[in-house]
This record gives structure tokens, C-alpha cells and sequence, in this order.
């Protein structure tokens, strides 16, 4: 019996593109459903009642939602392939660390870069922005990735923030290359993975869903 | 085999309650070192340079940090007394209840607490709303693990004494019996059970600690 994977998520969301990655990268075939946020579906609602939003995994018939949960959860129904986490217990620990502090840190700080109206939390925004990456820069270190030689889980959670990097630069007026060298090289690298850029948005049409959005919220 | 086992904690920490739990519930030897984060040991910092909080678990000179990584990290290593359900729906489930319990509803109830007027009210409805989903996840079960006590039951399990400590503070009723009936009895259940009952932070200490926060909390709201 196949199995039915449909994924309710929205183009730019980063967390929703995290679960195309990890079904890209485990070879899965599924239904993607775009959700208009201002406008959801009676699907979405019944499939997320707690948080109504996207992106949520639905696997035949019953929801997953969270992204990183989804990921895991697809890591670990679909086993056979490209596994996202490693087996050492200290290695899956530090692997959900990392992803916890992306999640914790950069889509919040990233916020004030883009949607801040005072030019005080655009600052410190920005800071914390930088630092955040810096701090992921010196944990990537030397390896080709954070999962050490093969794509993993913490590449899963930040790597779909990097087709946004465009967009923080350009309303943060810095230059992450600049700041962070390491990093872009490491995006770059992953971009070249199929299951990746398959699954990103394209940088520049971010930038003009962000001033699209902006200018409807009055503050572009 | 030698193994090392140590938790850096507070000893009001809700958090590192969590992994008072886990080690105590699988049996597993270990060692606390208290913190006082108001003068945080270079120990701590080294081991949480990233985030300079409790707890830590330390094994074999090895750190991880963030309790529910931590539980995890428990749950894989010491496979007695599961505390994860073996299915991957249901761990994502599991996953899933933790993280609404981190992000909503115990900031929900932290609100109802430290806020006061209009804000404390606004964040009492949004308990209410919160609360009723677990209160609809709890159909049919003692324990959010079903009958044993799992990683839901640990990660919420603060609530159960954290609650009454909040509504004799303020005088407000947070868990309504008759609104909240499963909710309200596995908030019994837990607190009672063997090894929990036994591990709660002292209530005086608790009731002071907390009533000093809210009184802080008042002092800075009025002066600004």
C-alpha cells in the first residue's frame, strides 16, 4: 500500500521548507498544498486545531505538525535513507541542541530586521542576528556540514533561512558574507544537493514577498 | 563500567525538575551540583556557554543542555523505564504536547501570575483555551503516557504544584475542578506519584521565592 505524505505549508516559510528538504531528501513523493495564511483552509484547521498554522505533515490521514517534529518524524519512519540524525545518543543530542537554538533565536531576532517599525529593535535586531550566526559559524567549524561529512539535522533546520539571508541583508544593511564567510560557504555547499535547492524559494522572490508584505502593514 | 553522572541545577528549577524525574524513575545514580545563578560557577559556563542556564546534564564528562534534549538524551541512554512511546506518530505526539506545554501554556500561566488588570485577564482566557486541549488529550488516560508516567507527564509535570503555589499567591482559581475535570485529577495523580510526591521543591520556600517575583514584578510596572 503507498503511502499518502500530503504537506500544508506556505512558498516562503523556512520551517515549511525544512519538511520539503527532508522528504526530498528521503526520496519521498507527496501532494503539496499552498495555504493562503490570511484564509485557511477547514483542512489546515482540522489538522493543526492547536496552533493553526503551517507548515503540517499529514501521513496518511493523520497530521504532524512542528516542523523540526516533522523532520524527525519523517527521519524516523523512513529510515532506510539519508539518515538526518546520527545514531550516538551524545551526537542526536547536540544535533537537537542546535536545532532548538535556531529555532529559538534566529527566526525571532530575524524578525526585527524585517518587520521592526522601531529603528531600536532594528538595531539590537541586527546584532543579535549577527551574533547568532556567528556563534553557528564557529559550531559548523571545519566540517562540510553540521551533521560532520553528511547533510543532517541541524543543516535541515538553517539551511532553508539562507534563501531569506537576502532579505535580512538588504533591510539590515549588512552583508552576511562579510560577517560570516563560513556560513554562506556551507549554504552554497548545500545548495548544490538536490533535495535543497528543489526546496528553497528563490532569494529574490523573498525580497519581494517581504516588500509586499511591508507595504501592506504600511512600513515600506 | 564507571559511569558519571551529574545535574547542575537550581533547587527551585522547573526544568531540571524534569530531569530529577527521569534519573530518579530509571534508577540512575547521580550527582547535583546548585547553582546560584545569580553567581554562576565557571563549571556552569563552560558547560552552557551557549545559553549560561541550569540544567545540565554531565555524563561521563560529557554536557548537554535543555531539559527536554536532555530527556531525550535519558530516554536513549538508560533504556529502562521508557519514557517515550516506541511508535514514530506517537513520539512525535509526545514531541509535540512537550512544546505546547514550553511555548504556550506555561508562558500562559506565567502571565496569569506576574501580569496584572486587563493583561492577567487576557492571559487567563488564553490558559483556558490552552488547558482544554490537554484537558481533550487526556481522554481515557491516568497519565499523558497512558498508565505509566512519560515525557509529557515529566514535561508538564511542573503544573501540578506550580499552579496551586500561583493561585494562593494571587487568589485566583487557574484550574477550575468542574471546567477541567482530567486535567484537574492527572494534576493530582502526578504530584501524588511515587518518586514525584517525594521530589517536590519545599512549598514555603516556593510560596516565597515566587510571592518576591510578583512583588518585583509590581514594584518595576508601578515605577515605570
Amino acid at each position: 500500500m503507498a503511502d499518502e505524505i500530503v504537506l500544508l505549508s506556505t512558498w516562503p516559510s523556512m520551517f515549511g521548507m525544512r519538511v520539503g528538504v527532508a522528504l526530498a531528501e528521503k526520496g519521498l513523493k507527496y501532494e503539496y498544498r499552498e495555504e493562503d495564511l490570511r484564509n485557511k483552509s477547514p483542512l489546515l484547521l482540522n489538522m493543526n486545531p492547536v496552533h493553526k498554522k503551517i507548515p503540517v505533515l499529514i501521513h496518511n490521514g493523520k497530521p504532524i505538525s512542528e516542523s523540526m517534529i516533522i523532520v524527525e518524524y519523517i527521519d524516523g519512519v523512513w529510515n532506510h535513507k539519508s539518515p538526518l540524525l546520527p545514531t550516538d545518543p551524545y551526537q542526536r543530542a547536540q544535533a537537537r541542541f542546535w536545532a532548538d537554538y535556531v529555532d529559538k533565536k534566529l527566526y525571532d531576532i530575524g524578525k526585527k530586521i524585517i518587520w521592526s517599525t522601531k529603528e531600536d529593535d532594528h538595531e539590537t535586531g541586527k546584532k543579535e542576528f549577527i551574533e547568532c550566526l556567528k556563534l553557528l559559524e564557529r559550531e559548523l567549524g571545519d566540517k562540510p556540514y553540521f551533521g560532520g561529512e553528511n547533510f543532517g539535522f541541524v543543516d535541515v533546520s538553517l539551511v532553508t533561512f539562507s534563501c531569506w539571508f537576502h532579505t535580512y541583508e538588504s533591510y539590515g544593511n549588512f552583508s552576511i558574507e562579510t560577517e560570516c564567510p563560513k556560513l554562506i560557504a556551507w549554504a552554497k555547499r548545500c545548495l548544490e544537493k538536490e533535495s535543497v535547492s528543489s526546496s528553497l524559494a528563490d532569494p529574490h522572490k523573498i525580497h519581494d514577498y517581504a516588500w509586499g508584505v511591508r507595504k501592506r502593514l504600511g512600513i515600506e | 563500567m564507571g559511569e558519571e553522572v551529574k545535574l547542575f541545577r537550581t533547587w527551585s528549577s522547573p526544568f531540571a525538575l524534569r530531569i530529577v524525574w527521569a534519573l530518579k524513575i530509571k534508577g540512575i545514580e547521580y550527582e547535583t551540583v546548585f547553582e546560584d545563578l545569580s553567581n554562576k560557577s565557571p563549571l556552569l559556563l563552560q558547560y552552557n556557554p551557549v545559553h549560561k542556564k541550569v540544567p545540565i546534564l554531565v555524563h561521563n564528562g560529557r554536557p548537554i543542555a535543555e531539559s527536554l534534549v536532555i530527556l531525550e538524551y535519558i530516554d536513549e541512554t538508560w533504556k529502562q523505564g521508557p519514557l517515550l512511546p516506541k511508535d514514530p506518530y506517537e513520539r512525535a505526539m509526545a514531541r509535540f504536547w512537550a512544546k505546547f506545554g514550553d511555548d504556550k501554556v506555561l508562558t500562559s500561566i506565567w502571565s496569569v501570575f506576574i501580569k496584572q488588570g486587563k493583561e492577567q485577564e487576557e492571559a487567563l482566557v488564553a490558559t483556558m483555551e490552552n488547558l482544554k486541549f490537554l484537558e481533550e488529550e487526556m481522554k481515557g488516560k491516568k497519565f499523558f503516557g497512558g498508565e505509566r508516567i512519560g515525557y509529557v507527564d515529566l514535561a508538564l509535570g511542573c503544573l501540578a504544584n506550580l499552579i496551586s503555589i500561583f493561585e494562593e499567591i494571587v487568589g485566583l482559581k487557574i484550574v477550575d475542578e468542574e471546567k477541567l475535570p482530567l486535567f484537574y485529577s492527572w494534576m493530582q495523580n502526578f504530584a501524588e506519584a511515587p518518586i514525584i510526591r517525594d521530589n517536590w521543591p519545599p512549598r514555603d520556600k516556593m510560596i516565597v521565592k515566587f510571592q518576591a517575583l510578583l512583588d518585583a514584578a509590581i514594584a518595576s510596572s508601578s515605577s515605570s
